[in-house]
């Protein structure tokens, strides 16, 4: 999913109060925190919050604009979008943090064995993971889609196959810079095992720069996810996704334009959210890691 | 400079062997029939046992492999299950207006992106290099789809403007021009920030370098020194992220087309997925990452050229 990771091992992050303070300090990196902490709570208690059944239908009332009884207006079937868009919250938040997580723990996983395994096996998932990226993103999606069927499970493992490579990559490349490290030499000097030094030494050390790499990647697997549910290929009706909310809006275009709009703004405002925090993280805990592009 | 290219060459090769080889176990290894899965709902009994001898899913796995590389390697993609003729001819149809998409998309991001860059650098430290510097992240934050949803409303359904679908009239290109204009601006927005961003952190790096203050001692015109030595050093990261992000134009495609109805690329891998025209979604993939390899292979070797600093990483 991503790629020019730049990262050494003299710019281990820092932690504790410190970043977290410098964050603060920061208005775009706080606004980022402020619009996720918004919409994780909006995903949580969506069922308190959405004021109607979001796939109620109710054709007496289609393409309703926005009132006091319907804040968004409502859509080609009557349904509420005010709380079509809080629960679609809850399905991009929900789809994005499940498959982010899984990829970067399985990135997790065989960058280690990449970087601290046999040099065979580190060429071999190299390759991979080279592989991997070179596939146009979306290209691959779409032929994973063909042979899997859409549906959200499939959008998950589409997103965790396009994702692996990235975080494998970062893994092996930290694991490999602190192989060589003094103190790691010293460990395997008074005999400490390879288990001892990956979870005592090495795991720690990798996984701070793996939670940024993860946090700027939330905002490209929401916008993955709402794309692919615009085409129709990923959560299928009458399931609320903000992807599948703006095809009902550009398919009123003319007659219901608020649909358009009023589906746009979470999507965006969520995005933007993430990135920044995702920006500002970056900047409190390690400045190094590069600008990465989403393939 | 020649060892690094054809070791770079090469290794561009070998991934597209690896991909073809993941293609090939997707086709054949997937659960069930894949002639059946190929030719989607509307296979008949005749036509699946064309498709099997075409595949040669009647012969050893190896013979398989060999079949599907051969065809490959001479062009054949296999057959349209819909329209019948060779899915090689249909992508290159398309794809000419996908890349004329791409390519005013990029260019119209490269001069703007460049030039805020370049801002930003001016003023750096003050109020407009933070505004700048925020503007281009929320840039980079938006995704296309939603930017072409909004032009669309705006400038064709509210305004009037510009047209709401397709690539304008053939022929006249005054209409295929007004066409391209929403389009490439919905793809090209993100790419200004990312350019805006690289420029203004590439710049200010190359500014304080050693060979820029050697050049400014030995009494150099200053526009010959940020010309001459330091935009060649500085657009080198820009170049790779252009190159890298081929893939991410591709996709900004894929959905920007779709929205404006437009002919290319986007638009035919979309439609073949929801026919489950299994021979186009994988000739447009392979097509498409052949084409994506290429163009970053070519990338590395033109900033070889340009930093000789680059060919150690392959050398080393």
């Amino acid at each position: 999913m991503s790629c020019a990771v730049e990262q050494t091992v003299e710019n281990l992050p820092p932690r504790g109060r410190g970043a977290l303070a410098q964050l603060m300090r920061d208005p775009m990196g706080m606004t980022g925190a402020v619009l996720v902490v918004g919409f994780i709570l909006l995903a949580i208690f969506a069922p308190l919050l959405a004021p109607y059944d979001p796939i109620q239908i109710d054709v007496r009332h289609k393409f309703q604009p926005p009132s006091l009884a319907h804040w968004a207006g409502t859509d080609q079937l009557g349904r509420d979008m005010l709380s079509r868009l809080i629960w679609g919250a809850r399905v991009a938040l929900g789809i994005s943090m499940t498959a982010t997580g899984i990829a970067g723990a399985l990135g997790l996983l065989l960058g280690l064995v990449a970087g601290f395994g046999p040099r065979w096996l580190d060429a071999v998932l190299v390759l991979f993971f080279d592989s991997f990226s070179s596939l146009p993103m979306i290209m691959f999606a779409l032929a994973v889609i063909t042979v899997l069927g859409p549906g959200i499970t499939t959008l998950i493992i589409v997103i965790v196959l396009v994702s692996v490579p990235g975080y494998g990559r970062l893994i092996r490349a930290q694991t490999l810079a602190l192989k060589g490290a003094d103190y790691i030499q010293a460990e395997r000097t008074i005999g400490a095992s390879s288990a001892r030094i990956i979870l005592y030494h090495l795991l720690p050390n990798v996984v701070g720069p793996l939670v940024i790499l993860l946090s700027m990647d939330i905002p490209v697997v929401i916008m993955l996810e709402a794309g692919l549910s615009y085409l129709n290929l990923g959560v299928g009706p009458p399931t609320p996704s903000w992807g599948n909310i703006l095809y009902d809006g550009y398919t009123s275009l003319r007659s219901a334009p608020y649909m358009v709009i009023a589906g746009g703004i979470p999507l965006i405002l969520c995005t933007l959210g993430f990135t920044f925090l995702g920006e500002g993280l970056r900047d409190a805990l390690d400045p190094k890691l590069k600008l990465r592009v989403a393939r | 400079m020649l060892g690094y290219s054809i070791k770079r060459v090469a290794l561009a090769l070998l991934i597209l062997v690896v991909v073809m080889l993941g293609m090939f176990a997707m086709v054949y290894v997937i659960p069930g029939d894949p002639a059946s899965i190929a030719l989607g709902p509307r296979a008949t009994p005749e036509l699946k046992a064309l498709l099997i001898q075409r595949m040669g899913l009647d012969q050893s796995l190896p013979n398989q492999i060999w079949h599907f590389f051969r065809a490959a390697a001479t062009g054949d993609l296999g057959i349209d299950v819909w329209s019948k003729r060779p899915v090689l001819d249909v992508i290159l149809e398309v794809f000419p207006k996908t890349l004329l998409l791409g390519a005013v998309s990029l260019c119209w991001a490269v001069v703007l992106g460049i030039g805020l860059g370049c801002l930003a650098v001016i003023w750096r430290g003050t109020f407009i290099d933070r505004l700048l510097g925020v503007l281009s992240v929320s840039m980079i934050a938006v995704p296309s789809f939603v930017i072409a949803l909004y032009s669309l409303l705006i400038f064709a359904v509210w305004l009037g403007w510009l047209p709401a679908i397709g690539a304008g009239q053939s022929g006249d290109w005054g209409s295929q021009a007004r066409a391209l204009i929403l389009p490439s601006f919905a793809i090209g927005v993100s790419w200004v920030g990312y350019i805006a961003r690289l420029v203004r952190a590439s710049m200010l790096e190359v500014m304080g370098a050693n060979h820029i203050r050697t050049a400014r001692a030995f009494g150099l015109p200053e526009t010959v020194v940020v010309l001459k030595y330091a935009l060649r050093i500085a657009i080198v990261p820009t170049i790779a992220i252009i190159a890298i992000g081929a893939g991410s134009i591709l996709s900004s495609a894929v959905f920007v087309e779709t929205v404006f109805s437009r002919p290319g690329i986007g638009t035919l891998i979309t439609g073949a997925v929801e026919k489950r025209n299994y021979p186009v979604v994988m000739g447009t993939v392979l097509f498409m990452t052949a084409f994506y390899l290429f163009v970053v292979t070519a990338a590395d070797l033109l900033i070889a050229r340009l930093d000789p600093r680059v060919r150690d990483v392959l050398r080393g």
